[in-house]
């Protein structure tokens, strides 16, 4: 068959697919890896005047391409920025409610969107000790969220051994309840499909597939009954111009190989 | 002993404070002298983050005086968090994060002290570390704080925590309590004999920890005149009045960075990677003898690294300033 799309990573998928969720103006508070390619990528093709802030207290900054940095925390991330601030201060921006969106990577997740980065296994007798939160749980506790993963049978689970950076906790109200009155899942991008989560019972919902990707295959690869949308769509792949932005970016693909 | 992480008594804080000497004096010792500061059992307070400004050559000679029972806190842990447990300086961790850094994976020799239950690592939201850091900077118990609830994170803790409705508007809130380190140990890019420090870059949670601890340990790339710092007082974040002692450590986060000065040794760091996921035991045992243990001087544990990774690293570094 003829075609003219070109091969993609997993990943560069993953990046392409979630800059397209972010809008030009916005406010994106962004970790390391796909979120900052995403929104870096967002920032060169259709959002210049979108605002990156990494939790290392950066507010502006402009990423150099092949300069990526491994974590929030570095100069590499403080390059061409508007402000440095401090850690606390640049987080209580997110209380304070300037962030339109926070993005991030997820290891384990649930129907609600609750991500788990901090245990597998009981956490009193852990079978593998994760790094633990970082600013996720300020960033999903405070802010609409973005998280972009790989979609697999074991990071997309039931319910999460633990609940490190809270979603819609257990659906319904509860998120509201426990006390938290603002932010909550936006979107969930993965390899195979783009996720949004139903108004009323905040359980997970396809919204679309990837060109190419199937309902099994989908469903192959999550630990649940996840639910499609009435109207699932199919995104466009990625485009030669998104794809040559990317691998600009990350020649070395230090985070899209 | 009183725990080092319960919020403590206004008034022995303010006592505290007031019998230290606070003039305008000369404070300068060796790494040597001043690790010789901080005491067994002592919380100490890591300035920097993950693989930024780390007082590395601090650590370097605490791990070397063998001191122990340490509770280390940070905003977030790299592999000085690593080898901390590795040497047995620590076996309890107060952090938002805790691996060598994303790049790397996740650190295998936490995993080994923490998941034997050989270490306990206390996982605080990074905010809410932050705001811990402040309270006690504040000279307050607690800090409100609308993170952290509904979540593990904050159930785990909640043996620390309290829970409040606000008393103006209703809203739930959880009230972290202050920290008061009885350390702080802190590198910076200059200051001077007296303790007034300048950082360049991204500050981290030094400032609050400076001021929220008891005793304030600052190793410096540079150490300069007072005379200069009074043409840039708006430079100085750290005033020298919080600070106990002074050191001259050229290089001191070395593999880590300081900012625009040199960047990280990503080689040295990949090979730290290697060498412990091979074997963290022994890799982390093998690590701290080359490094830690069989340099005698700071400038031995530099000649480690060589020249070539040194000029690599500083080139990266002052580029920040290139455009």
């Amino acid at each position: 068959m003829m075609t003219d799309k070109p091969a993609c990573t997993a990943s560069e998928l993953l990046a392409v697919m979630s800059a397209r969720l972010l809008n030009d103006g916005q406010i994106v508070f962004a970790g390391v890896g796909i979120p900052l390619l995403a929104v870096t990528l967002a920032q060169r093709l259709h959002a210049p005047s979108l605002t990156i802030m990494f939790e290392g207290g950066v507010i502006g900054p402009f990423i150099e391409p092949g300069k990526l940095p491994p974590s929030t925390n570095e100069q590499r991330c403080t390059r061409k920025a508007n402000m440095v601030l401090p850690i606390t201060d640049v987080l209580l921006l997110l209380q304070r409610g300037y962030i339109d969106i926070g993005f991030m990577g997820g290891a384990q997740i649930d129907r609600y969107g609750n991500l788990n980065s901090s245990f597998i296994g009981d956490p009193d007798k852990p079978k593998i000790r994760l790094p633990g939160t970082g600013g996720g749980n300020d960033i999903s506790s405070l802010a609409n969220m973005i998280v972009a993963m790989k979609h697999e049978k074991r990071r997309f689970v039931a319910e999460v051994d633990f609940v490190t950076s809270p979603g819609f906790l257990t659906g319904g109200t509860s998120r509201i309840d426990a006390g938290l009155v603002t932010g909550g899942m936006f979107r969930v991008v993965t390899d195979l499909a783009l996720i949004g989560f139903d108004s009323e019972s905040r359980q997970m919902s396809v919204l679309a597939l990837h060109e190419g990707v199937t309902r099994e295959q989908v469903l192959d690869n999550t630990g649940f009954d996840l639910a499609f949308d009435d109207t699932l769509a199919v995104t466009a792949p990625p485009s030669s111009d998104e794809l040559a932005v990317l691998r600009e970016l990350d020649p070395e693909q230090l985070y899209t190989a | 002993m009183t725990d080092p992480l319960q919020v403590k008594p206004y008034l022995d804080l303010r006592a505290e404070t007031q019998a230290r000497d606070r003039g305008l004096k000369e404070k300068v010792m060796s790494l040597e002298e001043a690790a010789a500061l901080v005491c067994d059992g002592d919380h100490v307070a890591i300035g920097g983050s993950t693989i930024s400004r780390t007082p590395m050559a601090m650590i370097w000679a605490l791990i070397r005086q063998g001191r122990r029972k340490l509770i280390a806190s940070r905003s977030i842990m790299s592999h000085e968090g690593d080898l901390l447990l590795a040497s047995g300086v620590s076996s309890h961790v107060v952090t938002s994060w805790f691996s060598q850094g994303i790049v790397w994976g996740v650190s295998k020799v936490m995993r080994l002290h923490v998941e034997s239950g050989k270490a306990r690592f206390d996982e605080w939201s990074h905010m809410s570390m932050g705001l811990r850091y402040r309270a006690g900077a504040m000279g307050i118990p607690f800090m409100p704080t609308r993170s952290m609830m509904g979540s593990g994170v904050g159930e785990r803790t909640r043996s620390e925590t309290h829970e409040m409705t606000c008393p103006f508007s209703g809203d739930q809130l959880v009230l972290l309590p202050a920290l008061n380190p009885d350390v702080a140990i802190i590198h910076v890019q200059r200051a001077d004999a007296y303790g007034n420090a300048q950082i360049d870059g991204l500050q981290f949670m030094d400032i609050d920890i400076a001021m929220a601890a008891t005793k304030v340990i600052l190793t410096t790339e540079r150490l300069i005149d007072n005379a200069q710092i009074r043409r840039t007082p708006d430079r100085t974040r750290i005033p020298f009045f919080t600070v106990d002692a002074v050191v001259e450590v050229p290089f001191g986060c070395a593999p880590h960075e300081c900012y625009g000065t040199y960047e990280p040794f990503f080689d040295q760091m990949d090979d730290y990677a290697k060498q412990v996921s091979a074997d963290p035991e022994q890799g982390a045992a093998n690590y701290l003898k080359e490094y830690f243990y069989d340099t005698a001087t700071w400038q031995d544990y530099l000649e480690k690294f060589g020249i070539a990774a040194m000029l690599d690293a500083s080139r990266r570094g002052r580029s920040i300033y290139d455009d």
